[in-house]
């Protein structure tokens, strides 16, 4: 047998080693991102939410203006933590339009109650099924989308302080 | 003071190992005999007193000793005897003193009873096997001491998770543990014997008893862990191809090749470097395995009690012992001769081919489990690896496989020809063909694999009681029969594999009190749903009765558990066994009208699969035992002639 | 139960994990837990949710999977294939949107290329390791003579 085979198990290993090692100092962060990041924002329409909102469709999200798309539930305790952000987001002029996952009118109702409503349409999603057609796969999870109606950036998990500038600053060159 | 004691002891075993480790390497380098003497009592002492420390963390837990911090975090006062000493390895210092304990007893004997190998490669082989100790007492004393006292003492412990209260997983670990360790030395014969250059038939002999027990009991843990995942998880599967599993399943495959292979090295002095790469390989293969599990770094269903920082200390752990041993292949073998070449038709030709086919299914197991990994390193993309690549890349390679087991046995050793091989074999070709044609001409649901595997089983069963045939079976020797009614276990379980894939029959209903539903010719009623109260749970408990065509009603009762502590919800599927299938049915949710979700599965002979992992492992267990005996015999034989000389 | 140490664990890792119950208040999706009328249909969708992962477990399939949103995706898929599109294209149309990582099924491409010739290089290697073991027709004749 030649003998350069015999370091061939040794040099396996060192691959092995390179790989895991590698995957051990990588934070696990299990986010699977949308691919529908660059395209255009699929066909649907929703129901209102509430009554004092109006419906969300795919019209409404290609109007010329750069618009954020937040996708939320009373059930969610990161949507707490986000809502004063959002909050912030909307006194700086963004048309923040809603997505409530998975919920009941009363509890959505209740939910922007008591932690603000910084909401200009809410569409219920009681079947995710928007929310399979957008490549999410959970809550709180906030969509940038251009004028021309095209998702350029998807924001995962809830939105912190140090978040908002960039989230601004994207909204702006989407612009 | 207790857990003091134990703590010495511990101190002690590491102190032993280095000791043995010392001896070993100044004996070999020096060539001083002498040295040799005292290393098989320094082996025995760490032996005894890691038992000893390991013995006494199970008394604190037996004696629910609150002062231990162990203690504390995994056992609580009241709980029944089996789980309070099964908290004491159901936990991550308590299973990695338990897996050092079985390694030194393991240690201590070889240093009783190995007395056929030649003196230098015995103490390789016992100086290896102190080095690998010494990782892992490191470990332990330094970073996870598991007899650490706390203060002030609690009234009571946390407690076991109540969902890990289970008798299948308290006998779980210690499985594949004595699995493990006995691949272990396996590896350190292998090393001691690359050491010094000394590879062949009587080496082999050594180390087969061990590859064989090993194997024994990572068959007996696959077995039982598929079969605890299929009615623990109440979805009724048997294998999903997870990490984990692929983590258990490597060891156990490299371990089936080293026994073939030290087979052929034993009675043909060949494939010597092969079988030592082998030997490191399942090694390897059950301390990466350790190392999946333990360090999160592939994302399973059966991921618990993951730390990626005891993933990086088993990894440097890995990067030595393994690491090392390749280095030592790779300088040491190229002066090993690979023994005599083969014949491709003769019982070694059909050895190699199953040393070969299981490796690949080895790689490619391995590689679609790392594969993930790989690519979310290399670059952004995210994958996933799941059945339908293990299945079709493994399924035709294994079915080959099992063909040619079929055959082997039949060949005879050094040279047989074709011709003789197909008259010997006819008959269990004859009925794969016709259970082929049966089963296209009578089945309409079959797809390919599972329908050549099951066509495959019923000639490999005849055919693994073939080599019985015109002998005289009490002379027949016992590792024969071991061999033999392995196979027979595989083809056992190749038709419960194929039967579950094909056959099972799948109802999904919203039911109502009162209705009956068919599945199969199994005529299910659903009459009500009642609350029941267990000690730390209460469930909706669905009141089912079931009956197979005109035979006797029977009850049973799937059950939606909640525990209260954990805000948890578990299902309990329900199981009738009959002799030809299980039916299985879980319980879910009611909707809005008040029906109930039922899950119902009947499911041919799906229990073949586990009883032939049962008859697996038993054919291991009396080929071990007929080795052990026919050894005995010999020595006995040698020292009477050696008397009458 | 190895599920509910998974909910414990994606609870733990996921910053946006919610108790079961709060989603659970919301009745499932019509075909999450009902099979379609047509078996060779089911047959053909319950293939399909086995080969899909669920995208807010640890390694399940939606099959297999007791979490809402699998149950959502389950219906999707049979109302799709009862519509008439095909297996694959369902498939597709998640790949579309989660990228290769929702199927357990790798589809060929760049990336996984190695992972799908992997299988025959080993077998070619093993052929090529047997060679070596095995002697030649030639040599045994002068080896018996």
């Amino acid at each position: 047998m030649n003998r350069w085979l015999l370091w061939v198990p040794l040099v396996l290993f060192g691959i092995f080693f390179a790989v895991v090692a590698a995957g051990l100092i990588r934070p696990k962060d299990n986010i699977i991102e949308s691919k529908m990041v660059g395209k255009p924002i699929p066909e649907f329409s929703l129901p209102a939410a509430i009554e004092q909102r109006p419906a969300l469709a795919t019209t409404d999200l290609a109007t010329g203006k750069p618009q954020l798309l937040n996708i939320f539930a009373s059930w969610c305790v990161p949507c707490i933590a986000e809502a004063p952000q959002l909050l912030e987001l909307e006194r700086a002029g963004v048309q923040i339009n809603g997505i409530a996952s998975r919920d009941t009118p009363a509890d959505i109702a209740n939910f922007l109650n008591r932690w603000g409503n910084p909401y200009v349409r809410i569409g219920t999603d009681v079947r995710s099924i928007v929310q399979l057609e957008l490549g999410s796969s959970g809550v709180p999870e906030t969509f940038v989308i251009d004028g021309k109606g095209v998702i350029v950036h998807q924001h995962i998990g809830d939105i912190r302080k140090e978040d908002v500038p960039e989230l601004l600053e994207i909204l702006e060159k989407a612009g | 003071m207790i857990a003091e004691t134990g703590l010495i002891a511990l101190w002690l075993a590491a102190s032993m190992a280095l000791l043995q480790f010392a001896l070993c390497a100044i004996g070999l380098a020096k060539g001083q005999d002498e040295l040799f003497k005292a290393i098989r009592p320094v082996a025995i002492a760490q032996g005894v007193l890691v038992a000893i420390s390991f013995l006494v963390l199970v008394w604190l837990f037996v004696r629910s000793d609150m002062s231990v911090k162990l203690v504390v975090a995994n056992s609580v006062a009241i709980k029944p005897m089996l789980y309070k000493i099964s908290g004491a390895w159901g936990n991550h210092e308590g299973s990695m003193l338990l897996w050092i304990a079985i390694m030194g007893v393991a240690g201590a004997c070889i240093g009783i009873f190995e007395r056929n190998l030649k003196a230098k490669t015995l103490v390789a082989t016992l100086g290896a096997q102190a080095f690998i100790s010494i990782g892992f007492y490191a470990y332990l004393l330094i970073a996870s001491n598991p007899f650490e006292r706390i203060f002030p003492v609690p009234a009571d412990g946390q407690g076991l998770n109540p969902l890990l209260q289970d008798v299948g997983l308290a006998l779980h670990p210690p499985t594949l543990y004595i699995g493990y360790v006995g691949l272990s030395i396996a590896f350190s014969f292998a090393v001691g014997a690359m050491i010094t250059r000394d590879v062949g038939p009587e080496f082999a002999k050594a180390m087969r008893p061990w590859v064989l027990g090993a194997w024994v009991f990572l068959t007996l843990g696959i077995t039982a862990g598929s079969y605890w995942a299929y009615y623990e998880l109440g979805w009724g599967g048997w294998w999903f191809w997870d990490p984990v599993e692929n983590a258990s399943l490597m060891p156990w495959l490299a371990a089936t090749a080293l026994l073939h292979s030290v087979t052929v090295l034993a009675t043909r002095d060949g494939l010597r470097a092969w079988t030592l790469m082998l030997a490191v390989v399942a090694f390897s293969m059950s301390m990466i395995g350790t190392f999946l599990v333990r360090s999160g770094v592939l994302t399973s269903v059966h991921a618990f009690a993951v730390d990626p920082e005891r993933g990086s200390f088993i990894l440097a752990l890995l990067a030595i012992y393994i690491g090392g041993a390749m280095a030592l292949f790779a300088l040491r073998v190229g002066s090993v001769k690979e023994g005599s070449q083969f014949e491709p038709i003769s019982r070694e030709g059909a050895l190699v081919a199953n040393n070969l086919l299981l490796s690949a299914i080895l790689g490619i197991v391995f590689i679609g489990t790392l594969y993930p990994l790989f690519v979310e390193g290399m670059s952004d993309e995210m994958i996933s690896v799941g059945a339908p690549y293990f299945n079709l890349a493994t399924g035709p390679i294994a079915l080959i496989l099992v063909a040619i087991m079929a055959a082997g046995p039949l060949l005879r050793w050094r040279r047989d020809s074709a011709k003789a091989l197909l008259n010997r074999i006819s008959i269990p070709v004859f009925l794969t063909a016709a259970a082929l044609f049966a089963l296209v001409l009578f089945t309409t649901s079959m797809s390919v694999l599972p329908l050549i595997g099951m066509a495959l089983a019923a000639g490999i069963a005849v055919a693994s009681f073939a080599p019985l045939w015109k002998r005289n079976l009490r002379r027949t020797p016992m590792h024969t029969y071991g061999m033999i009614i392995a196979h027979f276990g595989i083809a056992v379980a190749l038709v419960g594999m194929a039967s579950e894939t094909s056959f099972t029959e799948e109802k999904l209903v919203a039911a109502k009190p009162g209705d009956e539903i068919m599945v199969n010719d199994w005529k299910i009623k659903f009459h009500a749903i009642e609350p029941v109260a267990g000690p730390n749970w209460t469930a909706l408990e669905a009141r089912v009765t079931a009956q197979y065509g005109d035979e006797a009603i029977h009850e049973i009762a799937p059950q939606n558990r909640m525990f209260a502590s954990a805000q948890m919800q578990t299902s309990e599927a329900a199981l009738l066994t009959r002799w030809n299938g299980q039916l299985y049915v879980v319980l879910g949710d009611s909707d809005e009208q008040g029906r109930w979700q039922l899950r119902i599965w009947w499911k041919p002979f799906v229990t073949l699969i586990w009883y032939g992992g049962v008859l697996i492992a038993l054919g291991g267990l009396l080929a071990m035992i007929g080795r052990l005996r026919r050894a005995g015999r010999q020595k006995k034989q040698r020292a009477y002639a050696e008397a009458m000389i | 139960m190895i599920r509910i140490l998974t909910l414990i664990v994606t609870l733990l890792a996921l910053p946006f994990s919610v108790p079961l119950a709060a989603q659970n208040a919301l009745p499932a999706s019509p075909y999450a837990h009902q099979q379609l009328d047509d078996p060779v249909q089911e047959e053909k969708a319950r293939s399909l949710m086995e080969e899909l992962r669920c995208l807010k477990c640890q390694s399940q399939s939606i099959a297999d999977s007791d979490a809402p949103m699998a149950g959502d995706m389950r219906s999707q898929v049979r109302e799709r294939i009862a519509a008439g599109a095909t297996p694959e294209e369902v498939r597709s149309w998640l790949i579309e949107r989660y990228g290769d990582w929702v199927t357990y099924n790798p589809p060929v491409n760049a990336v996984t290329g190695p992972l799908w010739i992997a299988p025959i290089v080993l077998l070619i290697l093993a052929i090529w390791l047997a060679r070596g073991r095995f002697r030649r027709r030639k040599n045994s004749k002068k080896d018996a003579s």
